[in-house]
């Protein structure tokens, strides 16, 4: 899968080049301020773990990166110039496609559908142009199989997939379709340890085709086992960045749990 | 973004696939017609049996007709139910477009087809207008769309009592392009004994153009990808808003044909029509196997949803039966349908088990 992953990689990625770069971004919904100050650099061939309870801002974050919703202050640039994001098209535009936890496919659509879905091959650019549907086919197909991911049938509903496969389609496809920067929000968050393992093995080979990838989680194991940069989010705002070498599995993990607060609570309880 | 797509490898040769084919029973019976195939030839022959003069190609094309009057604007309103959308306003706008025809042309003294232009844009703008507002203000098209069927009912009404005096709109038979309009859209010819209606032909038309694009064509993917799940269309990238939009107004603008249709086959038109038509449309589409919740669902299967529609309410007559049952009937069939749509998504949803 590793030479899937580094035929289709952009050849101008160079490792640690920075590919997108936060400055102060924030974002406020209304009266809400969802985030703020965040400084965040996304580098060629470096995972880069966002890790945060529930309700930390990031889902806010990765939606800022990718497009769903504009920052309101702060500044975003992509390879080095100032952007803000109107719609998905134009991070896609960019390079920069995201994986969603509950919406990376739609269910009801065949295996190939989804993965050529927003970037059909069509025979012509007139309107109505039919699609090259048996191409597309062969295509997922052996993009696929190549992956590992063996469909039984090109043409099943995708939703028959496992949690798991889903997933691995929609970063094969995210991959294919030349995203330079990759954002994984929770991929294994609904998964097994088998298939976790499989999403992370995904990551890894991701990364060493050159992409910046962005991997959302909550699970500090999952993020120390490919992760080269960890910032943790708390009520918006960063309480750790560190790089793998300045960090341990246990200063993530006690940070995860609560950190301070969760000492003070034993100092309480009294146990 | 680079599409890295001229690197095609060959495709795997048949015999070397490790895949098993899946049952052809399970693929047969997840495609979205087959039920109401089914159910079609059930009827079909149970009304050959009952009604002697259904034995005839003159009354096939009798009923063909019939569901060419429904069975245009279904097309439309199937394609939107597959992007996940209600249309409320169908049925009554297809006297709305009737009547700003015929009134327009009627008061003023101008050709039929300037008015008829006229018509088409002003429904187009209904569509877009009722596409634009459940898109913007995130109301459920159900009720925005159930609005715009009461301000036009209102609108056909008032209007037409303003222009005419009455509710009905007036004759516009010796007007010009009155014929050439009548040969578009309400003309019918003969092939031996059998009259066939030009709109049987434009129904067929329409039908195939919606299979064509819903499973051929990248706009087809994206109606597909709306209906069933739009933020995940909408973060891959389709245009969500515009897909929906266009969908509004396809059905406008089949509403918009009907209409035409309605006008230049009677010359006048009673400003209170076409109310109720809009869930006759729907019963077509989930008859036909459209899924009510969107993302499911074909043309054909539409096509025999709306000729099952005109299969009973002439067999009805034909076998000489109180045809205040049809309605009954019709809803008897809806429920046997959305039946028959809930045991086959399952069926063919369910995961498999692998090798």
């Amino acid at each position: 899968m590793t030479d899937t992953l580094a035929r289709h990689a952009d050849r101008a990625l160079h490792a640690g080049e920075p590919l997108i770069e936060m400055t102060g971004v924030g974002k406020s919904y209304g009266a809400i301020r969802a985030l703020r100050g965040i400084d965040l650099s996304v580098n060629a061939g470096e995972v880069t773990c966002v890790l945060g309870d529930n309700g930390a801002g990031k889902s806010t974050l990765i939606k800022i990166m990718s497009g769903l919703h504009p920052h309101s202050e702060g500044r975003l640039s992509v390879d080095g110039r100032p952007v803000t994001f109107g719609s998905p098209r134009e991070a896609l535009d960019h390079g920069i496609a995201t994986v969603y936890q509950d919406l990376a496919v739609v269910p009801l659509m065949e295996v190939w559908r989804n993965f050529f879905l927003g970037s059909e091959i069509r025979s012509g650019r007139y309107p109505l142009a039919g699609m090259r549907i048996r191409r597309m086919k062969a295509v997922a197909d052996e993009e696929l199989r190549k992956m590992g991911i063996v469909v039984r049938d090109i043409d099943q509903p995708i939703g028959t997939l496992s949690g798991g496969q889903r997933q691995c389609v929609a970063i094969a496809r995210a991959v294919y379709f030349g995203a330079r920067v990759l954002i994984l929000d929770e991929p294994t968050a609904a998964l097994g340890v088998k298939q976790s393992g499989v999403v992370l093995k995904y990551v890894a080979a991701a990364r060493d085709a050159g992409l910046g990838v962005v991997f959302i989680t909550h699970n500090p194991h999952h993020a120390y086992l490919v992760g080269d940069h960890f910032v943790i989010l708390k009520l918006g705002a960063t309480v750790l960045d560190k790089n793998r070498n300045q960090v341990s599995l246990d200063e993530l993990t006690a940070q995860m749990a609560g950190g301070d607060e969760l000492a003070e609570l034993s100092h309480e309880l009294g146990r | 973004m680079s599409q890295s797509v001229q690197t095609a490898p060959a495709p795997p040769e048949p015999g070397e696939s490790p895949r098993v084919t899946p049952a052809l029973r399970r693929r047969v019976l997840a495609r979205p017609e087959v039920g109401s195939l089914v159910a079609a030839v059930i009827i079909f022959v149970f009304f050959l049996s009952a009604a002697p003069s259904f034995r005839s190609a003159e009354s096939l094309f009798t009923v063909l007709y019939q569901s060419s009057t429904i069975g245009i604007v279904a097309v439309g309103v199937g394609l939107l139910m597959i992007g996940g959308e209600f249309d409320l306003s169908a049925g009554v706008i297809t006297t709305s477009a009737g009547l700003a025809n015929s009134m327009l042309c009627w008061y003023y003294g101008i050709n039929l087809w300037v008015g008829a232009a006229v018509s088409l844009a002003l429904c187009l703008l209904i569509g877009f207008l009722n596409g634009y507002l459940v898109m913007r203000t995130g109301i459920p098209s159900f009720l925005i769309t159930l609005g715009t069927f009461f301000v036009l009912q209102g609108a056909n009404l008032g209007v037409t009592k303003l222009v005419t005096g009455s509710v009905s709109s007036t004759d516009i038979s010796r007007m010009d392009g009155f014929d050439s309009l009548q040969a578009v859209f309400a003309s019918s010819f003969r092939v031996g004994s059998v009259t066939v209606w030009i709109t049987v032909l434009w129904w067929a038309l329409f039908v195939a153009l919606a299979a064509w694009v819903l499973q051929r064509t990248r706009t087809g993917n994206w109606i597909y990808a709306v209906g069933g799940a739009p933020d995940s269309a909408r973060a891959v990238g389709v245009p969500v808003i515009k897909t929906k939009i266009a969908l509004f107004m396809t059905v406008s603008f089949l509403g918009w044909f009907v209409g035409m249709h309605t006008l230049y086959r009677f010359n006048t038109l009673q400003a209170g029509n076409g109310v109720g038509n809009e869930f006759l449309y729907i019963i077509a589409a989930v008859v036909g196997g459209t899924l009510l919740t969107g993302g499911f669902g074909n043309a054909v299967g539409v096509a025999v949803g709306a000729f099952i529609f005109g299969m009973t309410s002439l067999g009805i007559v034909y076998a000489g039966w109180d045809p205040n049952w049809f309605k009954a009937f019709l809803g008897v069939m809806l429920l046997l349908a959305v039946l028959v749509n809930l045991y086959v998504r399952r069926l063919s949803t369910t995961t498999r088990k692998a090798g």
